[in-house]
């Protein structure tokens, strides 16, 4: 099991990379980690001909406060660099819900290695951070042959393995805005511990005086794409932050999903694992007890 | 036919220099370029992690990392693991305790085990079987290599201790 | 009285050393055979199909032969010089097997998708993997039968067109007057159990290497039978015996999917004679889960007839039998393992096993860690708890109430086997040690309280190992096709140190450390000075190999027999020089001595010394000091145990997390009880992993959907618990050890516990039987089910069809 030939640049800046993907013609891939690629390509799923890797271009690893400066809470939001990988999301509990997310990731060795920015262009729907992106309202920065541009996460995942990211484009930043007033909870199903989610729901509450202000819940594996749970998003904003309000809005999450079954798991099965693990992941999000 | 890369990688202290194909898998670089053979393969998809060694200081799975990624780092497999002829903390410990039967995932778990205590020397068991989650034995049932990684690890606490 | 008895205390046998296998294995400095690198040797790459059943109608290999890195590509044709086609080994007297040829490379005809049809064999690992995309196979389809149940139907498509059915054989076992039993039955349990296809998957996949040179062949190769794949090939090759050399290397773990005669090492021994060129072939993990053999999959219909007061009067099991389309080695022998045991630890006066063997276009299954007990186990545990419930009796005051008494071993059975030795009450008792139940059922009843489920279950399991004796094994007996003796020599050097040379054939069981240490308890040395060789024909006496627990009670008495012999010349020699008659000179403190007398005796060293510079030995003894044994016990043994399990259910999710596990083994005398607990921790988590994750699955149009790790889930260390064992010891009558073997043990016992304690946890929503594996779908579907239909009682399981006890097919036959 190994990769089909190809040949492999390591350039040393974004506008060489951007050249090389230019002159790779649309059988050339960006490498990051290499932990969503790499694994296809051994299996013979995927086949570029020319591999850019990002790994010598600098600037492009470790999280900074939006305002400059280091990290230490999530107050005013925060920018990761493309190839920071999950391991150092993992091992940055200031980063809230993207470090729990970060930290259910395959096993220690692939977040070591993989990163969020390989994970996030991939557009794999069962990975754990494009529904995180979207539950938070993130943005992912791209830079191209026409400069660089920001895409929010509701416009970056267009289908399976398919986002909004052009050929030569390369994703070189996520930005998450100020979530700092938001309580959040993360629910991962499945079978062990390194699998891909079944079903995970990231979800964030900002309540005030009891109330749910505001609700937001992206679902892994529900569709070709991570998906928003509108209609529970909805169903909570403006309710009492207790458990039967909560309740009730997640036997909403599964509306509008499309999940694929497998030897594990129905469509159904999975929309009641959406239903149940919105309803654990609001709960934590909204600090309701029990 | 792709273009050879020329890859310089540091491997268990000694500079190693070679022209490899782009595809070359870092494994097989270990195991045929440089006849490191204690790096094992076990499967196809970056599940069994046999092939676990240290890239720059931390676990990796070396089937899923190309030669040419690691070109300039520096690398650490079981064979650099023991050294003066004095078996490495975790080495020892997997021996003291069972940890290993047919010896085939040993090596990538010795490797993983002790990249985490290394870093985390006050693991809780949980924590060490979460970290063991990307490496897959078929014969100690994991017990005996969970009883090696605490005690290993509470030795290295101890000379902590000790140092201190 | 044994020769072991009249021996001074061990020094070394009972005692947690540490394994003399470690060192290189923690080190790097392992030999396994993709280790192993020849000069100018090729690589081999297999293409296979992807199609579950066709016809072949052309192979265009032309431009993978035109690659300059391509020495060549053969196709099934290019081996018509094959004497013979794979062998199976089971050919029970009385019983008709119908079986297809099965050759390394498909011939017009491909029947399970992987299954061979060319080799490309070229100058390097990757070059061979893309020269074998670029070899064209033109496919015609065939109807593809994949379900068992279906394929025995009338009019279903037939895997092997020529034999004219899906029905390979069929056999029966047993004993005792079954309908009389059913006919005054008080009561009658009826189940239909599925025991679905696993996959053995040591974690070293397959891998041969074949070196010809001047007309001999050297074949490295990850097997449990070295010697048996040399005699296999011998024949296959048309080569005489002894210009084979097999060489199992250090072993990546077998579990039984290396107890056969593959295809593959056939191929690669043909293309390296033909080609004059060491060749190198390592299976990926994808062609492992599709091309080396699959085990479990039979489908168990199964009536128990009992007294009111839950005395169990008879047991009849009908078992379908998915034996894939080929047959390997041991595959329809499978599951007469669990029938010869089929009473589990039982009196049961009465009991029939009937099984059918059924083609299907699957890949073949064989021998997996347990081979036919463990499905015998979970289905006679599983009907015990069945019974419970249905006379509202504690399950454990059943099977006590059913226990074989210790009073009546040896024990005949209804198989006709006769159990050697056992205390079931005592091994119950001391589990109930570890295991408060009360204080369980109290804490249990608090948690239903706070809406957690938890629930506990048990196993008390017999099974039959050793595998030998020959007489009731072999050919005129049970029908398989060879002798299973166990052989060894043990040789002292002129030093005093000793090289043991086993037939057994070792793949991580901790053998050479385990040997080492009775070796040197009968000789009078340290285990440090003993040496076990093992896994090389051109070593060591011809041997059986390693599988079916058999290691230590057949190769280890024959290699303490042999290590006897030595000893006991070793005392003639001692009683020479010191003037003492023979049988007054003990082993003691490491030295031959004279009871009694401890400052008169000898070393080990001095000995040797006496016997290879044979100044003075007794009159007319030859030199040297070595000796042989070749063992043919005269039963099985029977080991035994109780095993509980601890479950928690998510009743919203269906997910399980096994809490707690405590294991009660009894294999005799402890030689090493850290090795036994190895093997028990071993065997549970391969159980709890059948139990609750792992499941070889194909769709219906014979694809593997299990191809990968991904999807073959074998647990991981954050999935299980740490395990907690206990012993009892009972020994075997059978040998001079005292001892019966463990490697399989905890694989026979535990999925009964795993599915007993999710089914207990579940009795408050109305479920009372599910089948494996449990996995979260099905354990969802199973309480909607139950909560649909009110929470009756029966069962709804997934896959299941409970209550239906009867067999498809012809019913009583």
């Amino acid at each position: 099991m190994i990769p089909i030939s190809f040949d492999y640049e390591a350039p040393e800046s974004i506008e060489d990379a951007i050249r090389l993907l230019g002159e790779g013609g649309e059988e050339a891939k960006l490498l990051a980690g290499g932990h969503s690629l790499v694994p296809l390509m051994k299996l013979r799923l995927a086949a570029p001909s020319l591999l850019v890797d990002l790994r010598r271009v600098p600037g492009l690893r470790g999280v900074e406060s939006s305002n400059g400066g280091g990290v230490e809470s999530s107050t005013g939001g925060f920018r990761i660099g493309a190839m920071t990988p999950h391991r150092q999301l993992e091992l940055s509990p200031e980063l809230g819900l993207v470090s729990r997310a970060a930290a259910t990731i395959a096993d220690p060795q692939v977040r070591h290695r993989g990163t969020i920015g390989g994970s996030v262009a991939h557009g794999d729907p069962a990975s754990d951070l494009p529904a995180v992106l979207l539950a938070a309202e993130a943005h992912v920065a791209a830079t191209g042959p026409d400069g660089e541009r920001e895409i929010a996460a509701e416009d970056l995942f267009q289908d399976y393995l398919t986002t909004a990211l052009g050929d030569q484009e390369v994703l070189t930043h996520v930005s998450f805005p100020d979530i700092s007033a938001y309580g959040s909870g993360y629910e991962k199903f499945n079978r062990r511990s390194e699998d891909w989610a079944m079903v995970a729901v990231a979800a964030l509450v900002r309540v005030r005086d009891g109330v749910c202000e505001d609700v937001r819940v992206g679902l892994t594996h529900m569709a070709g794409v991570p998906l928003r749970a509108k209609a529970t998003e909805d169903a909570l904003r403006g309710q009492p932050a207790e458990a039967q309000a909560i309740a009730q809005a997640a036997e909403q999450a599964a509306e509008g999903t499309d999940p694929p079954g497998d030897l594990n798991s129905t469509p159904e099965y999975k929309r009641h694992l959406a239903r149940v693990l919105t309803r654990r992941a609001l709960t934590e999000a909204a600090g309701v007890g029990g | 036919m792709s273009r050879a890369v020329r890859v310089r990688i540091t491997v268990n202290g000694e500079p190693r220099e070679a022209d490899v194909e782009p595809r070359l898998l870092l494994v097989h670089f270990l195991r045929d370029t440089l006849g490191l053979t204690g790096t094992h393969v076990g499967c196809d998809t970056s599940n069994c992690g046999a092939c676990t060694v240290h890239l720059g200081g931390e676990a990796v799975k070396s089937c899923t990392i190309l030669a040419v990624q690691a070109d300039g780092s520096e690398v650490r497999t079981i064979e650099g693991m023991a050294s003066d002829g004095a078996l490495h903390p975790m080495q020892e410990a997997f021996w003291a305790n069972h940890g290993l039967q047919c010896g085939y995932c040993t090596p990538g778990m010795i490797m993983v085990a002790a990249d985490l205590i290394e870093k985390r020397p006050d693991a809780s068991e949980a924590e060490i079987r979460h970290t063991l989650e990307g490496n897959l034995c078929r014969c100690t049932g994991y017990h005996n290599i969970v009883k090696a990684v605490q005690d290993a690890a509470s030795k290295a606490r101890e000379e902590a201790g000790a140092a201190s | 009285m044994s020769a072991v008895e009249q021996e001074a205390p061990a020094r070394f046998v009972g005692r947690s050393l540490r394994r003399k296998e470690d060192p290189p294995l923690i080190t790097g400095k392992g030999r396994y055979v993709d280790d192993i690198s020849l000069p100018g040797m090729l690589h081999a790459a297999i293409v296979r199909s992807h199609e579950a059943h066709a016809r072949i109608v052309s192979i265009d290999a032309s431009a993978a032969r035109e690659r300059a890195d391509v020495v060549a590509v053969l196709t099934g044709e290019d081996l018509d010089d094959l004497l013979a086609p794979l062998p199976m080994a089971w050919v029970p007297p009385d019983v008709e097997v119908k079986a297809p040829e099965h050759w390394p490379l498909a011939r017009a005809e491909v029947c399970h998708v992987g299954d061979p049809v060319a080799v490309v064999i070229g100058e390097d690992r990757y070059s061979v993997v893309d020269a074998a995309e670029e070899v064209l196979v033109e496919y015609e389809p065939l109807p593809v039968v994949v379900d068992m149940e279906a394929a025995l139907e009338d009019g279903s498509p037939l895997v092997h067109e020529s034999l004219g059915t899906n029905r390979s054989h069929e056999w029966s076992i047993g004993g005792g007057d079954l309908d009389g039993a059913f006919a005054d039955a008080e009561v009658v349990v009826e189940r239909r159990i599925v025991n679905h296809r696993t996959a053995g998957t040591a974690i070293e996949p397959r891998g041969t290497i074949a070196d010809w040179r001047q007309d001999s062949l050297t074949l490295w190769t990850s097997t449990q039978i070295p010697h048996l794949v040399r005699l296999q090939l011998a024949g296959m090759l048309g080569v005489s015996e002894d210009r084979l050399r097999v060489i199992a290397p250090d072993v990546g773990g077998g579990f039984g999917s290396k107890l056969n005669v593959y295809g593959e090492e056939v191929l690669l021994a043909h293309c390296a004679r033909r080609l004059g060129r060491p060749i190198k072939w390592i299976e990926t993990r994808s062609e492992n889960l599709q091309t080396t053999t699959h085990g479990r999959d039979q489908i168990d219909y199964v009536r128990l007839a009992a007294k009111r007061d839950g005395t169990i009067t008879g047991l009849h099991v009908k078992i379908l039998q998915d034996l894939g389309a080929y047959l390997q080695l041991l595959t329809p022998a499978v599951p007469s393992l669990g029938a010869f045991v089929m009473s589990g630890c039982y009196k049961i006066p009465a009991i029939r096993t009937d099984v059918v063997g059924v083609y299907t276009n699957k890949f073949a299954t064989d021998a997996v860690r347990g081979a036919g007990r463990p499905e015998a186990t979970h289905l006679v545990e599983l009907m015990v708890e069945q019974l419970a419930t249905e006379l509202e009796m504690d399950s454990l005051e059943l099977r006590r109430k059913n226990f074989i008494p210790k009073e009546d071993f040896p024990a005949e059975v209804a198989s006709g086997v006769i159990y050697d030795s056992g205390d079931y009450h005592a091994s119950l008792d001391k589990l109930l040690e570890h295991v408060d139940l009360d204080a369980f059922r109290r804490e249990q009843a608090e948690l239903r309280e706070q809406g957690i489920h938890r629930g506990i279950g048990f196993s008390t399991y017999t099974e039959i190992c050793g595998l030998a004796p020959s007489r009731i094994v072999g050919p005129g007996g049970f029908g398989l096709q060879g002798g299973f003796w166990e052989s060894a020599i043990v040789r002292v050097h002129p030093s005093g140190a000793a090289t043991v040379f086993t037939g057994s054939s070792p793949h991580g069981e901790g053998l050479d450390s385990g040997f080492a240490q009775f070796v040197s308890d009968r000789l009078g040395i340290d285990p440090e000075q003993v040496e076990v060789i093992h896994g090389d024909t051109g070593t060591g006496p011809f041997g059986m190999g390693t599988y079916g627990s058999r290691s230590l009670a057949v190769g280890g008495e024959s290699a303490s027999r042999a290590a006897g012999k030595v000893a006991e010349k070793a005392r003639r020699i001692v009683a020479h020089m010191l003037e003492a008659a023979p049988e007054d000179i003990e082993v003691a403190d490491g030295r031959f001595q004279v009871r009694g007398s401890p400052d008169k005796g000898m070393t080990l060293a001095e000995v040797a010394g006496a016997a290879y510079i044979p100044e003075d030995l007794p009159e007319g003894m030859e030199p040297g000091l070595e000796e042989t044994s070749f063992y043919d016990p005269e039963n099985f043994v029977f080991p035994f145990g109780a095993h509980a399990c601890i479950c928690e259910v998510d009743v919203e999710t269906g997910k399980i997390r096994v809490v707690r596990y405590v294991a009660v083994d009894d294999c005799g005398p402890a030689i090493n009880p850290m090795l036994i607990d190895g093997q028990v921790h071993g065997g549970v988590a391969h159980a709890i992993g059948q139990a609750l994750y792992e499941q070889i699955a194909y769709d219906e149009d014979g694809q593997l959907v299990t191809g990968t790790f991904v999807d073959y889930a074998l647990p991981t260390a954050a999935e299980l618990p740490s395990f907690e064992t206990d012993r009892t010891e009972t020994p075997s009558p059978v040998n001079e050890l005292g001892v019966k073997g463990v490697g399989e043990a905890g694989t026979i016992a535990a999925t009964p516990a795993v599915v007993s304690a999710v089914v207990d946890a579940l009795r408050p929503l109305g479920i009372t039987f599910l089948d494996m594996p449990l996995t979260p779908v099905r354990v969802w579907q199973a309480i909607e089910q139950a909560r649909t239909n009110g929470g009756a009682g029966g069962s709804a399981p997934a896959g299941s069809r409970p209550g239906d006890g009867a067999a498809p097919d012809g019913g009583e036959s």
